[in-house]
């Protein structure tokens, strides 16, 4: 019968998904047989006792303790088995293990978005490694959405105001399809994500490097993503208006004023040693106050930072 | 026996005259006070919003015959099913059995003149469709697109007149509740002499748990519709956590009535097949008691398992354990029902005339829709189906499949008493296999779309769900056939000379003692209770109606 169950449900690709699946297929078996075992009563009722005349006398039953019980205690017998199997599975869906992996899922109409520990953030794209346990904490910036994947059989709402999280360990390799399933507007139906799930390998890569979308995007757009992403928007304006740190317009090629009164020419060293060494240099004006992204930004994404400012002349 | 009554007390035309025929003109019929003139009220606009909450549903199916774009916009499409499912809730399906076919067959049943509050009654209908025309209203001003679930904060930021249809549900509400307190008041107080509690006929303990659902639950949903509008109008925050509301509070509020609310819709549909069952096995029923008790442990049990509808909406694992836990024991007293049924069907006379034919038709489909429930009882496995096509179909089975089909046995049951006009059976054998057969080609297949991931309420669905869909599409076309076969021999037969007999299926509840159709007053002079309901051991049935001596 296992076409049967590969039929009605797609591959379980996460650890409890089995257990899901149990429970699925003996409710499934039940309902088939029930519904069978009254239908044939029925018929067989039906048949045997069709009425053949008018006169037809039948006796007066009105009812059956004995008969009564049987059919209250079993059916509760049934029911209970299945709660508790049905709780066993929940509870341990419930709580993460404490190693998992804490990945920040922000739904918004009609995107998802990812946030890595390392800072890395993805749109519709999520990245998991293969047999280890990956927590999601959830949030909305608008109504409520929620979070399904079928083939983890996991799925929870991402309510506006309040985080709620889902864990899982992935066990297949490959994709999973992500769909929004709670009503969420015009765009519902398209609000669908993919996690990947990669071999320690590909994980290894995707955190290096980013995912396949970050690896093809030229450097100029990558730095502008940095800009937006990573904070630098906070301090750092784009139209010349002094913030906490100098704007970056039309800075490229121009000197600086060190506070120790030398003049530096801003250029890719300049900007990389800023980045990553904000306090060697301080522009005359400014506080000390920029953190240092040593670790949190990669070289090609320092390269976009450096190709984005030239571009804002 | 007809003949008996007519010719029994003063030969007074008016009284004499059938319910149907006197008075005459639009003018009687709106200002009536009848049970049975508002109860065929209440059936035409049922049926006719049945139409339109069909042809949206019709709309709904054509348009997910293709995976992208059909024939309508996504836009089109959210305001199409919000529709579909608010017309069918709540001016379908809720009044459908309490208020069309309750209001014309209980106070007869219990041998009554009329319901306790005749005018209460006509304002429900009143109300009924002030709240329909509310209703109807949102649709030329654009549509809603907000779910029949209203879920905030989507329903408090969405455009469109949501203010309005929300408030045709709060107006709803108010009919049911005045069809609920009207309905106890008649069945504590107006029974035929010789009527004890455990001589009522099923049909009307089944009307007393729902109108305890109704007046109890209503109120609820009623505030909770309020609270929603003030916070869309004056913008105070309740449920919007951007001004410091909580949105899950309104899923809490709004499945304490809805939860209740299937019961209103299923627990008529039982109280149904509980009367037709014993007259075409023409035998008494099986466990009177049990079942007549299980329909009470459904109304008290539905309050308590509301949040069964929120597994995945972020409640405590020690709540889900609780509701998950009380939903189970809603499942007993179904059991109970069904199997009490077949035990009557046991070694009885089994006339498989049209209306045990819809009845039958109704146990299957019960059968499915009821234990498909336990996939959604049970915690882990509700995780994944939650909000996928398993729920859609589940509930399509309970709510509408087994609501719409006991409708139409308890319609076929009850025709010839309410108009005195025989239907072609042979059509209505085809008619309801068409049904069946519909029903569940159009409803089986989302079983599977929803165990493999199909959510709900999507436009755009993967290109691998469309096999599924498009066999749920032609299902629902054999059913549209099936439902309007039905409607047509029904149309048809108004046209016939009224020659039913008073007691055609050979019933032993009061209504077959009165005349088809009955007369203003019912019955000529007050019924006495000789025998219980579904007593069949005397043979022919002694007359049951006399005068009361005073």
């Amino acid at each position: 019968m296992n076409w049967f169950q590969n039929w009605m449900l797609p591959k379980a690709a996460a650890t409890h998904a089995g257990d899901v699946d149990g429970l699925y297929m003996f409710i499934v078996y039940l309902t088939i047989f029930f519904f069978f075992f009254n239908g044939a009563l029925i018929f067989y009722a039906a048949r045997k006792w069709r009425r053949r005349s008018d006169k037809e006398v039948t006796p007066h039953i009105t009812h059956d303790t004995r008969l009564e019980l049987i059919w209250s205690i079993i059916p509760l017998i049934v029911v209970m088995l299945i709660f508790f199997w049905g709780f066993k599975g929940y509870v341990k869906a419930w709580v993460a293990p404490n190693d998992s992996i804490e990945i920040v899922v922000t739904g918004k109409k009609w995107v998802w978005q990812f946030e890595y520990p390392d800072g890395t953030r993805t749109l519709n794209d999520l990245h998991v490694p293969l047999n280890k346990p990956v927590k999601l904490v959830m949030n909305s910036e608008d109504v409520i959405h929620s979070f399904y994947v079928p083939g983890f059989r996991l799925k929870r709402d991402v309510i506006p105001g309040r985080y709620t999280e889902l864990w899982f360990t992935a066990t297949e390799p490959g994709v999973q399809q992500v769909f929004c399933a709670e009503y969420c507007g015009k765009g519902h139906s398209d609000m669908l994500a993919r996690i990947f799930v990669d071999t320690p390998e590909q994980y290894e890569v995707f955190l290096r490097e980013g995912d396949e979308q970050v690896r093809k995007m030229p450097l100029k757009d990558l730095g502008k993503m940095v800009y937006e992403n990573k904070g630098c928007a906070t301090c750092h304006s784009l139209d010349g208006t002094k913030g906490q740190g100098p704007s970056w317009k039309g800075i490229w090629g121009n000197l600086h004023k060190g506070t120790d009164g030398k003049d530096y020419p801003v250029d890719a060293n300049y900007i990389r040693q800023s980045i990553l060494m904000p306090q060697a240099m301080v522009v005359q004006g400014f506080e000390p106050i920029m953190p240092t992204f040593q670790g949190l930004l990669r070289e090609r994404e320092i390269l976009g930072v450096v190709e984005y400012i030239k571009s804002l002349q | 026996m007809a003949e008996a009554l007519t010719t029994h007390g003063n030969a007074n035309a008016a009284e004499h005259a059938d319910y149907l025929d006197y008075p005459k003109g639009l003018m009687s019929w709106l200002t009536t006070v009848d049970h049975k003139r508002i109860g065929l009220m209440y059936l035409w606009s049922v049926l006719f919003f049945f139409f339109v909450g069909g042809m949206f549903a019709l709309l709904i199916r054509i348009e997910l015959l293709t995976p992208k774009q059909t024939i309508m916009t996504a836009e089109m499409y959210n305001r199409v099913f919000t529709l579909h499912g608010t017309i069918m809730v709540f001016l379908v399906i809720i009044p459908a059995i309490p208020a069309a076919l309750g209001n014309f067959a209980l106070p007869l049943l219990i041998g009554a003149k009329d319901v306790a509050f005749p005018r209460l009654n006509l304002t429900s209908l009143y109300v009924y469709w002030v709240g329909s025309l509310m209703a109807v209203i949102t649709l030329v001003l654009g549509g809603v697109d907000t779910g029949w679930t209203f879920y905030t904060p989507y329903s408090t930021t969405t455009g469109g007149p949501v203010t309005l249809i929300v408030l045709a549900a709060f107006v709803l509400g108010f009919s049911s509740i005045f069809t609920g307190v009207n309905f106890i008041a008649t069945i504590h107080k107006l029974r035929a002499p010789g009527m004890g509690w455990f001589e009522l006929p099923l049909f009307a303990w089944g009307m007393y748990s729902t109108a305890l659902i109704q007046i109890l639950a209503t109120p609820v949903v009623g505030i909770t519709l309020l609270l929603l509008v003030m916070e869309r109008v004056l913008g105070v925050g309740i449920f919007d956590a951007q001004l410091g509301g909580d949105p899950v509070l309104f899923q809490h509020f709004f499945w304490f009535y809805s939860h209740p609310a299937v019961y209103i819709m299923i627990l008529p549909a039982m109280a149904v097949i509980s009367e037709v069952i014993p007259t075409f096995c023409k035998k008494t029923i099986f466990g009177y008691k049990a079942i007549a008790f299980s329909s009470v442990a459904i109304a008290l049990l539905g309050f308590l398992v509301w949040a069964h509808h929120m597994f995945v909406a972020g409640m405590s694992l020690f709540a889900g354990a609780i509701f998950s836990f009380l939903t189970f024991f809603i499942a007993i007293p179904s059991a109970i029902k069904v199997f009490n049924w077949i035990a009557t069907m046991w070694r009885g006379s089994i006339s498989l005339r049209a209306p045990m034919q819809y009845a039958i038709s109704f146990l299957l489909i019960f059968t499915i829709g009821g234990l498909t429930g336990l996939f959604l009882a049970a915690l882990s496995t509700d995780v994944h189906l939650h909000d996928t096509y398993f729920v859609v179909s589940h509930f399509h089975y309970v709510m509408a499949g087994s609501n719409l089909i006991a409708l139409l046995a308890g319609l076929h049951y009850w025709w010839p008493k309410m108009f005195g006009r025989m239907y072609n059976e042979t059509l209505a054998s085809i008619g309801c296999v068409l049904v069946f057969v519909g029903f569940n080609a159009t409803f089986l297949p989302q079983f599977v779309l929803g165990s493999r991931g199909m959510p709900r309420r999507y436009y755009n669905y993967l290109p691998e769900f469309q096999s599924l869909h498009v066999a749920s599409t032609i299902g629902s076309w054999i059913l549209a056939a099936g439902l309007f076969l039905i409607l047509a021999y029904l149309l048809a037969s108004l046209r016939k000379p009224k020659t039913a007999v008073a007691n055609p299926w050979g019933g032993r509840t009061l209504e077959w003692e009165a005349m088809s159709p009955p007369t203003m007053h019912n019955f000529d002079g007050q019924p006495v209770l000789k025998h219980g309901p579904y007593d069949y051991r005397a043979n022919p049935a002694p007359v049951g109606v006399e005068e009361a001596a005073h």
